[in-house]
């Protein structure tokens, strides 16, 4: 090759190859943004922003000299997992090659409880999906553990990450309002992206009520309903920013929402249970099947997990990003 | 040794084959998000297992169309049910893991759980 | 139906809905209305314990309009009643022993949201306790393992964010195995409802059909479980998670979570496979050996450790592996000896976190053993306390310890030869190696020491935490003076689930 090495770095070629393998990011220096700012720690235990005590650290782990131990154990640890894998492996083809064949209907779980399921679900529970009938009328103590499964990880997630200012020393919040405004941050006034917001959010949530409400005619339901609405929501917020969403969504909404919908969700099928099992006369009816109003429980139901589906996808959303809503 | 319907079952062996994919990401990476990746393929491992159980060749989802009630025109209902259940669990289990490495990156500055541990050794109380 | 056999349902759905209306409360007001639930629930336990011992037999009670084999159930027997009564009663004690503790350690606006986690964690337990449905059972698991998770980081200080994610691991692997065992088993039965799959395991296995796979999901489920209860090679998580998080959090952790993951595998055992089936299969054996070495194990590494609340969080693991080794006995007798040992474990674990507390606050808040150098003078009650839950657990008599040691070496002498012999060494030397790790904290506490170590602490400036700690010494004699009825309890109980 007759190139010169040091004209190298000024071809096509070098340019395409770093752009083609991800070296150099192409919009650099194209495109405004925002400088990434050393994030302060705030963290208790974190003394480790000098850089001496971490390189250490480094050293500790991948200096591989030094380090035999540690080289070894991971060797032992790496073929070891490896082997219990496929042990997996083994061990659960073997109890799969012994199972029914899939998909015939004489399966042992093709039995009297799917049947009665089929048969008589329309008629007991109001229901034209039977899925529906199955998971909010047969089987409701599991779906409302399911509510709280998501109630308790929204809790969760909300004393891990929600950013609280009362109680805090001066300095503290100084700095808490520094990090929040650097999360904050967003490219304000993306015209595409707007436009397609104002197009595809109002239809999003439309179809996200529509799946909600027919969640007993058609497939669908409160699961799946909120999880649409929840992107719409999400998508909302990307579009125009925090200052909008807060207009109609903050975290007093979510509260009243959540816990409205599934005290709602408690109490309604409480009455439901304590008349069931008691043998007593329940008021709510089936209903005529194919009715929007109809299915006794089920729609209001779908209504409240829809709620709580929705106001828990878009806190997750707004907690991870920002620290509260 | 092996039974007879390992070859009829594909859906399961998938299912399985898949799981284990799942679990040896969570075991050999030491990267906390990598490991949130391989739990979550685990579950949907579980999940295809679950749905292919409830699966019958030939019929349709279970919802009543022109008033036919008979058992044979629909899958069983109940694997679909439980499905259901498990995803919202499995959403719920992805979020709360995720937010807990951010907090630990943000304290620590890394995602890898073995430096992870020497940190916390290091600076733990 | 008489009024009394709706409190299984009611106990559930007060605690489930007292969690939900906190969340939106002060903190305050959510202590005060998770005490009232609490209390509420205990006394609905022991009521519906006097019923069924009165009549003498359990019963089921449908979640809504349809019965057995389609709509969901819960079930009720004198075992069941007398766990939930006694959980919440633990429950209480290790929250008014931290409540000091919970205030300094969670952010105040944050408060309310702990006794959620408190009542949704105790909601699970009650329906891992009383469902008579396995899907409903894993449902619950998964609340328990979150509310768990969170119990753990919200004391965000310290390790406890890398002991909450390397819980969720463990917990998630243990939760996936099990689930993978109920979706095969339902393949297997087509029911969730216990009594149905029940019947459907017998029909199997009197034809010889399935049997390679039924094992598979016998042995999932067992070790699913285990590893959610941290039974001894699987318990990485535990000495970080317990060492900590907040006091109330390590007691009710201890004492309470991993339990009710036991008790539901005795459940599966019982009401879903049948103990003849299982006794048969040689998963019992696993969970047997795993059990043995965890007791020596745990002990080994508690008498390694420095540091109280880590040591007694490896005590921890070596009373799991008791759990385990009298379930893998496979005789009736090893599992009334567990099931004791639960509520004694239950007892004395939640009384030394709670007085560990108390005598790191009278040294400056260090956890080391050169720190607590005469903690004991300086803080007398929770000195004494501690003292105490040591001789308990190391099987003094008179305390609770003695009888379910007593228990799991009598139930030995039914089993295999080899069982009894390995079972009546291991007893031998963990007792020993417990009389070690614990009276060496004993003697620390009580060496006289020059100069001032830490605030002097009376009775009277933490009522609350002394009362707490009275109460518990008070529950272990019990359990340690008038253990008759208390076995006898169990035994009708474990009648009732056959």
């Amino acid at each position: 090759m007759s190139r010169q090495r040091k004209n190298y770095e000024e071809t096509k070629q070098y340019h395409f190859l770093q752009w083609l393998f991800g070296k150099e990011d192409y919009l650099n220096g194209h495109i405004e943004m925002k400088e990434e700012e050393e994030e302060e720690i705030i963290e208790d235990t974190a003394q480790f922003s000098d850089e001496v005590q971490r390189k250490r650290i480094y050293e500790r782990l991948y200096n591989l000299d030094k380090n035999r131990e540690m080289k070894f154990f991971n060797k032992i640890y790496a073929v070891v997992s490896v082997l219990f894998c496929l042990c997996f492996i083994g061990i659960m083809l073997l109890a799969v090659s012994y199972l029914p064949r899939f998909g015939e209907a004489s399966n042992p779980d093709n039995n009297e409880v799917s049947e009665r399921y089929i048969e008589k679900g329309q008629e007991e529970t109001g229901a034209v999906n039977i899925v529906t009938g199955m998971i909010l009328d047969y089987r409701a103590f599991d779906t409302f553990g399911e509510s709280n499964v998501l109630f308790i990880a929204a809790c969760c997630v909300t004393i891990l990450l929600r950013t609280d200012y009362s109680k805090k020393s001066k300095e503290q919040k100084k700095i808490l309002r520094a990090q929040n405004e650097d999360r904050n941050y967003e490219p304000k006034n993306d015209v595409i992206l707007q436009k397609v917001a104002f197009f595809l959010v109002p239809l999003i949530l439309i179809f996200g009520i529509y799946v909600i409400l027919n969640g007993h005619l058609s497939p669908g339901g409160g699961f799946s309903g909120g999880a649409i609405m929840g992107a719409g929501l999400i998508l909302y917020l990307n579009a125009y920013g925090f200052a909008k969403t807060e207009r109609f969504f903050t975290s007093k909404t979510y509260k009243v929402i959540t816990v409205g919908a599934l005290s709602f969700y408690c109490l309604a099928k409480s009455y439901s249970f304590f008349t069931g099992a008691n043998h007593l006369h329940s008021i709510i009816s089936a209903g005529t099947p194919g009715k929007i109003i109809s299915a006794g429980l089920i729609l209001p139901l779908n209504i409240c997990v829809g709620l709580v589906v929705t106001c828990t996808m878009y806190s997750f959303y707004a907690l991870f990003r920002k620290g509260g809503y | 040794m092996l039974g007879t319907s390992v070859f009829t079952n594909y859906e399961e062996v998938t299912a399985v084959i898949l799981f284990a994919i799942g679990f040896s990401t969570l075991l050999l990476h030491k990267n906390l998000i990598r490991k949130i990746i391989g739990m979550n393929i685990m579950d949907t491992a579980i999940y295809l297992f679950l749905a292919s159980k409830g699966y019958i060749s030939g019929r349709a989802a279970p919802i009543i169309t022109n008033g036919v009630m008979e058992t044979e025109a629909y899958i069983n209902p109940v694997p679909s049910g439980l499905v259901l259940t498990g995803i919202v669990v499995s959403v719920s289990v992805t979020a709360l893991m995720l937010s807990l490495t951010i907090r630990l990156y943000r304290r620590y500055h890394t995602l890898n759980l073995d430096e992870i541990a020497i940190l916390s050794r290091k600076g733990g109380k | 139906m008489e009024f009394v056999r709706n409190f299984p349902f009611f106990c559930i759905i007060l605690s489930m809905f007292s969690g939900v209306v906190s969340s939106v409360l002060s903190g305050k007001n959510a202590k005060r209305l998770t005490f009232f639930s609490l209390t509420a629930i205990l006394v609905m336990s022991f009521a519906l314990l006097s019923h069924l011992m009165a009549a003498g037999e359990s019963y089921t009670y449908m979640m809504g309009h349809f019965p057995a084999p389609w709509g969901n159930e819960i079930r009720a027997g004198v075992l069941e009643a007398f766990m939930a009564g006694f959980f919440s009663l633990i429950m209480i004690l290790s929250l008014i022993g931290g409540l000091n503790h919970i205030r300094e350690d969670v952010e105040e606006t944050k408060v309310n949201l702990y006794f959620v986690l408190i009542d949704l964690l105790l909601s699970s337990l009650l329906a891992l306790i009383y469902t008579n449905d396995l899907f409903t059972a894993y449902v619950f698991v998964e609340i328990n393992t979150i509310a768990a998770c969170g119990l753990i980081m919200i004391h965000t200080k310290g390790r406890t964010l890398l002991a909450a994610v390397r819980y969720m691991i463990f917990a998630l692997l243990g939760s996936g195995l099990f689930l993978l065992g109920i979706s095969t088993l339902y393949d297997l039965t087509g029911h969730l409802l216990m009594e149905n799959m029940k019947e459907s395991v017998a029909v199997l296995i009197s034809k010889g059909e399935y049997g390679v796979p039924l094992l598979i999901v016998i042995s999932f489920m067992s070790i699913g479980l285990a590893i959610k209860c941290a039974l001894y090679p699987f318990h990485a998580w535990l000495p970080d998670a317990y060492g900590y998080s907040t006091a109330s959090s390590s007691a009710i952790l201890s004492s309470l979570v991993s339990k009710g993951y036991i008790f539901l595998l005795i459940k599966v055992f019982y009401r879903v496979i049948g103990f003849e089936i299982i006794a048969e299969s040689k998963i019992l054996n696993i969970l047997f050996l795993f059990g043995v070495a965890g007791m020596i194990m745990g002990s080994i590494s508690a008498m390694k450790e420095n540091d109280i609340r880590r040591m007694i969080a490896f005590s921890s693991v070596a009373q799991i592996g008791y759990i385990f080794m009298g379930i893998g006995l496979g005789t009736e007798a090893g599992i009334i000896a567990s099931l004791f040992h639960i509520l004694s474990h239950a007892a004395t674990k939640s009384l030394l976190f709670i007085a560990g507390v108390g005598l790191t606050d009278a040294s400056g808040k260090k956890k080391d053993f050169a720190s607590l150098r005469g903690a004991g003078y300086r803080n007398k009650v929770a000195g004494v306390a501690f003292t105490i839950g040591s001789l308990s657990m190391v099987g003094m008599p008179m305390f609770s310890g003695f009888i379910s040691k007593f228990l799991f070496s009598t139930a030995s002498l039914s089993a295999v030869p080899a069982k009894t012999l390995l079972t009546l060494i291991s007893l031998a030397v963990s007792t020993i190696l417990n009389a070690v790790y614990f009276l060496r904290l004993t003697i620390f506490l009580y060496t006289p020491v020059e100069g001032n170590h830490g605030a002097k602490m009376e009775w009277k400036t933490q009522k609350k935490f002394s009362l707490a700690l009275g109460c518990f010494v008070a529950v272990n004699l019990v359990l340690g003076l008038f253990s008759q009825p208390i076995v006898n309890i169990i035994e009708t109980g474990l009648k009732m689930f056959g």
